[in-house]
């Protein structure tokens, strides 16, 4: 399926069916990230139940220095 | 003790984590700030390289509180969501509302600052507005429920010191909430004034990152705080026009 994440039409095999699964797939399971899917803001406890599909779109973010 | 809604801090040091020639150095220097409060931005992760390092998970978080800004919102909605996209971490329940109005002087945007603070304060954040050296802007967020204003001493990263002290005293004099001068120190002489002034806290990042020894100034930042916080707290005499001696007149004419 095709996901737009950050900004870039992504392909990702079509048995990530989760947002978790989906961190899973990029690698990212260990790392501090937040998620925004169509917009909705996913409390982090909420990834393994929120469903991804073809055409969805989707923010990573994380946490970086500031001031 | 720095109380900020139902946080209680020993440091008054709120340091920022942008900008450090590298994590060890960093490291060093947050360790010997003392520092409680520790300031972050959000920003988009590059999916595609997962062992880029991030500084965060360097990081001891039980011993630091994470205050997230929201840094490169420009409208009080952008401010929003960044503040929930970082309370989705599960991590933090404090926010920097940052909204800045001007690219060049990157001042902030007092409508959007207010908008943004009332909007998150009905979302059940604690929110510390990052806010122009205004005393109405200061008491208008104060009366929205902010749990602390943040005035700025001069430009962030400028460097420039405090350059409206009378300003910043009567946003002191007249808060019920903590004051926490944020933006524009330059040196420990800097931060000690705003504690003098009888400011609660001190939030800087340049000054120590990109000092020469960001380490020493960490620890000379510290140092400065704690002193122009006693100072406070011990009364500075009046200044005076003319000279008043120290050593007593009685008894001069010895022998």
């Amino acid at each position: 399926m095709r996901l737009r994440i950050n900004g870039d039409t992504v392909e990702v095999p079509d048995t990530v069916a989760t947002v978790s699964e989906l961190v899973e797939y990029f690698e990212l399971n260990n790392r501090v990230v937040m998620v925004e899917l169509n917009e909705n803001i996913l409390d982090k406890q909420t990834h393994p139940e929120a469903k991804v599909a073809d055409g969805d779109k989707l923010e990573i973010v994380q946490f970086v220095g500031g001031g | 003790m720095l109380k900020i809604g139902s946080f209680e801090f020993n440091s008054r040091l709120l340091l920022g984590t942008g900008k450090y020639p590298d994590f060890d150095t960093q490291k060093k220097a947050v360790e010997v700030s003392d520092t409680d409060i520790l300031t972050f931005t959000v920003r988009r992760m590059n999916i595609f390289e997962p062992s880029q390092p991030n500084f965060l998970e360097k990081l001891d978080l039980e011993k630091y509180t994470l205050l997230p800004n929201t840094a490169g919102a420009k409208t009080a909605e952008e401010a929003v969501r960044f503040a929930k996209l970082a309370k989705a971490s599960g991590l933090c329940d404090m926010v920097k509302v940052e909204v800045i109005g001007c690219q060049k002087t990157l001042l902030p945007d007092p409508i959007e600052t207010l908008k943004a603070t009332e909007e998150l304060l009905k979302e059940g954040f604690i929110v510390l507005p990052y806010t122009s050296d205004d005393v109405l802007l200061a008491r208008r967020l104060e009366e929205l429920g902010a749990h602390a204003v943040m005035p700025g001493a001069s430009p962030i990263g400028s460097g420039q010191g405090i350059i409206n002290p009378l300003n910043l005293s009567f946003i002191i004099e007249q808060a019920n909430v903590p004051v926490i001068v944020d933006a524009g120190i330059g040196s420990p002489a800097d931060a000690a004034i705003a504690m003098e002034l009888g400011a609660d806290g001190v939030l800087l990042n340049t000054a120590v990152s990109a000092a020469e020894d960001p380490v020493k100034m960490a620890e000379a930042m510290k140092l400065a705080i704690e002193a122009g916080r006693l100072g406070f707290e011990a009364g500075r005499i009046p200044k005076k026009r003319y000279a008043t001696a120290s050593s007593p007149a009685e008894g001069l004419s010895i022998g």
